[in-house]
């Protein structure tokens, strides 16, 4: 991330929002809000200051996925680039009670500005990339398990940031209460694989569940046990790792669990061994539930922006499963990572470069064959009504002198302005009112045969 | 009896690919049907629906993406007003204003489409042959 921040042909823009996708590939024109961070960027040097002396302190911080804290100004995480904080309006106390502004009193070069508002960019690009990633699933809507109402269940994410050097423990695994833990269940498919949730298998969980009771053994003592529907452990050296946790004496025990209740200041799981044909409780100090993975909130918006299509999980749909894996229906707007599907940071990187390399060899080419099939207009037969116009969704039809003229490069074939013309002066080449009434007379002679 | 002869309009972004889709998992749905390809459902026209009734159709699908979601920004807005127009001038005419149905598949809509296709066949199979409707 650092080598693509101190690129001389990247610029970054965080804390950033497309609003608007105009123009055609090649000639995109992009409106880009860049949301207020009330730190002037040009002006900040990442000292830290601010975070430092920032009284709001008790703010649970979204990276540490509930776990840790951080201040009103805050970096998202240790490794952000730029390296500038921004002000979380909605907890800093110079936004709620208009006093307090320490940290603009104490920056050595008056970078605070309180006063900032969002602005505009207009940019210009040939191709785009959308690689908006995916949100991962809220565990507390699978209420059996208790998730946010027992202290010692955790989520994947939430043990993730226990065993991180510089998390909120220092990378040792304790329970709320602060005791090692004897036992750690490991829950795998919470909202992925079930019908009330998702549908989708989310592909990663299998493998990181494996990597985190690896990381347990590791750390603690503790004995693990992994509940699991199937182990999907597809993928290069994947299955040897399964196979090497077996032997590092990791309990597997093939069943949903019903559900997690307490028991005693413990927890107790309750699961069916499929195997076995029997019914387990199993005493544990720790349950780490492994969240699926979903299309991001906000993937209805973004895909209207850029005028993508979604699959029926709702992640963005490729154009082609194997013909155009990283193309969409937009001609130069590209797809790679989790907002496609779930996929491991191997298939990321692999379709990433993909997804990059396609869009390099388009603007390389520098020119792009369009679709034969664009509407011709007949001068003779156009009344100059103007109803194409008003119906054309990509502003290719203009009157000239009093007809219709049609813009080639603009126009995409839909054929609109032909459906909506009373004159019959326009034809959409390639779907011509004579091909399709032979086509249409041609399919009821079929179905008249059979 | 005959069998009922059904034109299905489907676009070329959602529908057809729907269509596809639905033969790709092996979906089987109603052989009445025949699909004709266009480039968005905004391209057919009142008078190839009328024509295609004409021309012995019992029935008339036109299929295109979901509201908001064509491929062509606002292609299919146009085709809702356009069809909603011609089921009452065709009730007018005096053919059953259900002989014209309008439907949204999607790319991924493979069971949809083949549940649209068979429920409006039933339809269709309820209703006396257009030929002697028009005759």
């Amino acid at each position: 991330m650092v080598s693509v921040g101190q690129h001389e042909n990247i610029e970054i823009l965080s804390h950033s929002e497309v609003e608007e996708v105009a123009g055609f590939v090649g000639n995109f024109k992009i409106k880009v809000r860049r949301k207020a961070r009330y730190v002037t960027e040009d002006l900040c040097t990442g000292c830290g200051l601010c975070q430092e002396k920032c009284p709001a302190k008790k703010i649970l911080s979204e990276f540490d996925a509930g776990l840790g804290t951080r201040t009103a100004i805050y970096l998202p995480f240790a490794q952000a680039i730029p390296r500038i904080p921004v002000i979380d309006r909605d907890n800093c106390r110079y936004f709620e009670e208009g006093k307090c502004g320490i940290c603009a009193k104490l920056c050595p070069r008056g970078a605070v500005d309180f006063e900032q508002e969002d602005e505009f960019v207009e940019l210009e690009v040939g191709t785009i990339l959308v690689t908006t990633g995916f949100d991962l699933f809220d565990c507390s809507r699978v209420s059996q398990y208790g998730y946010g109402t027992y202290d010692n269940v955790l989520s994947s994410l939430q043990l993730e940031r226990l065993l991180d050097a510089s998390g909120p423990t220092r990378g040792k695994i304790v329970t709320r209460d602060g005791r090692e833990p004897e036992s750690i269940a490991i829950v795998h498919c919470v909202g992925s694989r079930d019908k009330n949730y998702n549908r989708h298998c989310s592909r990663v969980c299998c493998m990181y569940s494996l990597k985190l009771a690896h990381l347990i053994k590791d750390a603690t003592n503790a004995e693990v046990y992994e509940f699991y529907i199937d182990m999907r452990t597809g993928g290069k050296g994947y299955e040897e790792f399964y196979e090497r946790l077996q032997e590092e004496g990791v309990i597997f025990v093939r069943g949903r669990p019903a559900e997690v209740v307490p028991h005693d200041g413990r927890l107790v799981v309750k699961a069916e061994d499929a195997n076995l044909g029997r019914l387990l409780q199993v005493p544990v100090d720790m349950v780490i539930l492994s969240a699926g993975l979903e299309p991001r909130r906000g993937a209805q918006d973004v895909a209207h922006v850029f005028g993508l299509s979604r699959s029926a999980d709702g992640f963005f749909l490729e154009r082609h499963p194997k013909l155009g894996p990283v193309e969409t229906a937009s001609n130069g707007v590209f797809i790679a990572g989790a907002c496609q599907s779930p996929k491991d940071i191997p298939d990321t990187v692999a379709q990433a470069g993909a997804a990059a390399a396609a869009a390099m060899v388009m603007m390389d080419r520098g020119r792009v064959t369009l679709e034969p099939s664009v509407a011709q207009a007949n001068v003779r037969l156009c009344s100059g009504c103007g109803e194409c116009v008003v119906a054309c969704p990509y502003s290719a039809l203009q009157l000239v002198e009093g007809h219709v003229e049609v813009d080639e490069t603009l126009c995409k074939g839909c054929g609109v302005c032909v459906g909506h013309c009373r004159s019959k002066a326009i034809t959409l080449l390639h779907f011509t009112d004579e091909q399709l009434l032979a086509e249409m007379q041609g399919a009821l002679r079929v179905l008249e045969v059979a | 009896m005959p069998e009922p002869k059904i034109v299905a309009y489907a676009c070329t972004y959602c529908s057809y690919p729907g269509a596809d889709l639905a033969g790709t998992l092996r979906i089987q749905y109603s052989p009445h049907v025949n699909i004709i390809r266009v480039l968005c459902s905004g391209r057919v026209s009142p008078e190839l629906i009328l024509r295609t009734f004409r021309e012995g159709a019992d029935g008339v699908l036109v299929l295109g993406c979901h509201y908001g979601d064509c491929h062509f920004v606002s292609g299919n807005h146009r085709t809702v007003k356009r069809v909603a127009v011609l089921r009452r001038i065709l009730e007018y005419a005096g053919i059953e204003p259900e002989r014209l149905r309008l439907e949204w598949v999607s790319a991924s809509e493979g069971e949809r489409f083949a549940r649209i296709v068979d429920e409006f066949t039933e339809t269709i199979r309820g209703l006396t042959p257009i030929e002697q409707v028009l005759a």
